[in-house]
C-alpha cells in the first residue's frame, strides 16, 4: 500500500508559507457555528423552557443578577450547562485527537475508535469498574480517569511500535494491528464481564455505548484539567506535523526533533481520548468525520486544522447530543450510537472515495 | 476556568436548594395537588397498580411490562440503568420511586440535589424481599392500609407455597436458561434471581456450582444433568429455541420426558406480589412434566 495522501503533493514547502486569508473567515465562521448550536443546546430540553427564561436563569448564576425560578435555574445550570460543557471538552478532544493521528500515522483513516485506542481506554476503565472493589474496596475517585489515560497510552504506544520499521510508519500494519488490537482488548472486556456480576455487567454494556447522561459539574471539572491543557499545547505540534507528512527522513531533514514530535502527539492523544473515554465511555466516529470535512474546507494545513477541528469536533456532538435527549424525550438514546449511525457510512464513503481518487 | 466557576455555581447551588424548598413550602397543600410518580423497575410499578395508585404514575422505565397498560399509558423515562435527569424532571415528579441498580448514579444525584423526593427501593430476591418492597412503597405513596392488605395477601401466597413446596418429596433439579444465543445457554448459577425463584418452587438448581449469569458449555450442561430446563419467554411465541434439539440438552434427563418450562421474564423474576403465584406455578409445571 502506498502512503499517499492526496493532498501530499500540496503540502510541499507548507512549513514556511504563509497561512492564506480564509483563516480567520472558517475560525470565526466555525466559532460561531459552535457558538449558535450550543445556544441551542442549552434552549433545547426535554422540559420545555422558553428562551427567555433561560437566559434570566443562566444571568442568575452571576452575583448581583436577580434570582431565575428555581426550576429553570437547576435545569439550566446544573443539568444542561455542565452537558454543554462536558460535550464540547469531549468533542474537541476527540476530533483533535483524530487529526493528531490521522497527521501522525499520515493515514486519513485513522480514528481513536477504529484503530483501537478507545477500546484500550475502555478496557482500561473496565478493569476499574470491576476489579477496582476488588482491589481497593471502592472505586477511587480519580481511578477511572487515570486507567483510562494509561490504557490509552498503551495501546496508542503499541499500535506506533508495530506499525513503525525503521523510522517508516505502514499504514497497512497499522490498520490491521489497530484491529488485532481491538480484538484483543474486547477479548479481555469479554473475560472482565465474565468476572463482574450483574450490576457490573450492566455498566459495561451502558458505559460500552458511550453517553454525555449524567454529565455533573464534578465531571466537567475532572476532565477539562485533562483536555485543556492538551489543547493549549496543541499548537506546538501543527508545524512538524506538516513537515511530518512529507514523510519522516524529509521532515529530519527539515531539522524537525521528529522523535519528540511523535511522542508529544501520542502523549497528547493519549491524554484527551483517556479522559474522553473515561468521562464519557466510546463515542466513535468523530474523529474521523471532522477533520475530513474540515480538510475538504480548509486543506491539509495542521496550523489551521488542528484549532478548526477543536471547534467543529465540540459543535458536532453538542449538537449530536442535543438530538440524543430530545428525540425519544422524556428517555435518551446513547450518544455513541449516534455518532456511528452518521459516522460509518462516512467511512465507507470516505473509502469509495479515496479508492476512486487513486485510481486503484 | 474549572476552579472559579463551579465554586461560584456551588454557592448558588445552595441557593437553589434552598429555594427550591421555598417555592414548595409556599405551593398550596400536598394533599390537594395530585402527586405525580416516576416508577423505576418493574416490580415498583406493579406494586403501585396493586396499591391502586396507578394513576399517580406519570412516568415508568422500560422494564415496567406489567401491567401492559403501564407502558402504552405512562411516557417512558428509558432504561432503569440509563435514566436521563432532564427526561424526569421534565415530568415534574414529586416522588421518584427508584428500584436498587436504576441509574446511572449521578442521573440520580442531579435529581435529589433538584429536591425530588427519592426513594430508593432495595430489590432482595427472597419472600423478605417482596415484603419490604411493598412496605417501602406503601409508605412513600401514603397507602399503609392498601399496603398492609397486600402484604397480607402476599404473605398468605407464601405460606400456602410453603406447604405445597414442604409436600414435595423429592426437589426436581432444574436448570434455568436465561438465553440460547447461538446455541450457547446463558445460565443462572448462585446467588441470581432465577436461583431464588427455583428454590421458592422447590426445585434444585442444576447449575448452582456457578456464580451469578454465567455461560455454560455443552459438557457442563451434561454434567449439570437437569430434569427439567426453565426458559423465559421472548415475545408472544413464546421461547425462540427448542433447547432439546441442541446436543448437548438431547443427552439430559430433561430431554427424556421434554421437560421444558416457558414463562414470562418478569412473572418470574420481578419479585414483586406475584411471585408466591408465579413460584407456584412454576411448582406445578415442573411436577407436571409438560410433554409434547
Amino acid at each position: 500500500m502506498k502512503a499517499a495522501s492526496p493532498a501530499h503533493a500540496g503540502l510541499q514547502g507548507l512549513r514556511t508559507r504563509p497561512l492564506d486569508q480564509r483563516v480567520p473567515i472558517v475560525l470565526g465562521g466555525l466559532a460561531l457555528l459552535l457558538v449558535a448550536v450550543s445556544l441551542v443546546s442549552l434552549g433545547l430540553g426535554a422540559v420545555g423552557i422558553p428562551v427567555g427564561r433561560v437566559i434570566d436563569a443562566l444571568a442568575s448564576a452571576f452575583p448581583g443578577a436577580p434570582a431565575a425560578p428555581p426550576g429553570d435555574a437547576l435545569v439550566v445550570l446544573q443539568v444542561r450547562l455542565p452537558r454543554l460543557l462536558l460535550g464540547l471538552l469531549v468533542g474537541a478532544g476527540l476530533a483533535v485527537s483524530g487529526t493528531l493521528m490521522q497527521g501522525l500515522f499520515r493515514n486519513p483513516l485513522a480514528d481513536p475508535a477504529i484503530v483501537g485506542v478507545s477500546t484500550g481506554a475502555a478496557l482500561a476503565a473496565a478493569v476499574v469498574i470491576v476489579m477496582g472493589p476488588r482491589w481497593f474496596g471502592a472505586v477511587p475517585f480519580l481511578a477511572l480517569p487515570v486507567g483510562a489515560f494509561c490504557g490509552c497510552l498503551i495501546a496508542t504506544l503499541f499500535l506506533y511500535l508495530i506499525a513503525t520499521r525503521d523510522g517508516r510508519t505502514s499504514i497497512a500494519t497499522m490498520l490491521l494491528g489497530g484491529v488485532a488490537f481491538g480484538a484483543l482488548a474486547w477479548a479481555f472486556m469479554g473475560f472482565l464481564s465474565y468476572l463482574s456480576n450483574d450490576q457490573q455487567l450492566r455498566d459495561l454494556n451502558f458505559w460500552s455505548m458511550g453517553s454525555l447522561s449524567g454529565s455533573t459539574w464534578a465531571k466537567t471539572a475532572a476532565v477539562a484539567p485533562f483536555i485543556l491543557p492538551a489543547m493549549a499545547l496543541m499548537p506546538f505540534l501543527a508545524r512538524g506535523l506538516n513537515a511530518l507528512s512529507l514523510g519522516e527522513a524529509e521532515a529530519f531533514h527539515l531539522g524537525l526533533p521528529v522523535q519528540r514530535v511523535k511522542a508529544a502527539a501520542i502523549l497528547l492523544v493519549a491524554v484527551m481520548v483517556g479522559a474522553s473515554v473515561a468521562a464519557a465511555g466510546i463515542i466513535g466516529f468523530v474523529g474521523i468525520i471532522v477533520p475530513h470535512t474540515l480538510r475538504v474546507l480548509t486543506g491539509a494545513d495542521h496550523r489551521l486544522l488542528l484549532p478548526a477541528s477543536a471547534l467543529l469536533g465540540g459543535a458536532l456532538l453538542v449538537g449530536a447530543d442535543s438530538f440524543a435527549r430530545t428525540v425519544v424525550a422524556p428517555a435518551e438514546m446513547p450518544i455513541g450510537i449516534l455518532t456511528a449511525i452518521i459516522g460509518a457510512p462516512f467511512f465507507l464513503w470516505l473509502l469509495l472515495g479515496r479508492q476512486r481518487g487513486i485510481g486503484a | 476556568m474549572s476552579l472559579p466557576f463551579p465554586s461560584r455555581l456551588r454557592v448558588s447551588r445552595r441557593a437553589l436548594i434552598l429555594g427550591s424548598l421555598a417555592a414548595m413550602a409556599a405551593r398550596p397543600a400536598p394533599a390537594q395537588a395530585p402527586r405525580r410518580i416516576v416508577s423505576v423497575g418493574g416490580a415498583i410499578t406493579e406494586i403501585l397498580y396493586r396499591l391502586g395508585h396507578q394513576d399517580e404514575i406519570v412516568g415508568v422505565d422500560t422494564t415496567s411490562l406489567y401491567p401492559a397498560e403501564a407502558m402504552r399509558t405512562k411516557k417512558s423515562v428509558g432504561y432503569v440503568r440509563a435514566l436521563g435527569a432532564e427526561g424526569v424532571l421534565s415530568l415534574q415528579p414529586t416522588l421518584v420511586l427508584a428500584l436498587d441498580g436504576a441509574g446511572p448514579p449521578d442521573v440520580l444525584r442531579i435529581l435529589e440535589q433538584a429536591g425530588v423526593p427519592l426513594t430508593r427501593v432495595p430489590d432482595d430476591p427472597s419472600r423478605e424481599g417482596v415484603i419490604r418492597k411493598i412496605e417501602i412503597i406503601a409508605r412513600a405513596v401514603g397507602a399503609q392500609d392498601e399496603g398492609a392488605a397486600l402484604i397480607r395477601e402476599v404473605e398468605g401466597g407464601f405460606s400456602k407455597l410453603t406447604e405445597e413446596r414442604n409436600a414435595v418429596t423429592r426437589p426436581v433439579r432444574a436448570l434455568f436458561v436465561l438465553s440460547l444465543q447461538n446455541g450457547r445457554p446463558m445460565v443462572g448459577g448462585r446467588g441470581t434471581t432465577a436461583d431464588a425463584i427455583l428454590s421458592l418452587a422447590g426445585a434444585t438448581n442444576a447449575a448452582s456450582a456457578l456464580d451469578g449469569w454465567k455461560p455454560l458449555s455443552d459438557e457442563g450442561v451434561i454434567a449439570a444433568a437437569p430434569e427439567a430446563v426453565v426458559m423465559m419467554a421472548h415475545g408472544p411465541s413464546g421461547a425462540g429455541t427448542d433447547p432439546f434439539t441442541l446436543p448437548a440438552f438431547a443427552s439430559t434427563p430433561a430431554a427424556k420426558d421434554h421437560r421444558l418450562v416457558v414463562m414470562d421474564g418478569l412473572y418470574l423474576l420481578g419479585f414483586g406480589p406475584r411471585t408466591p403465584a408465579a413460584a407456584g406455578d412454576l411448582m406445578t409445571a415442573l411436577r407436571q412434566a409438560p410433554r409434547r
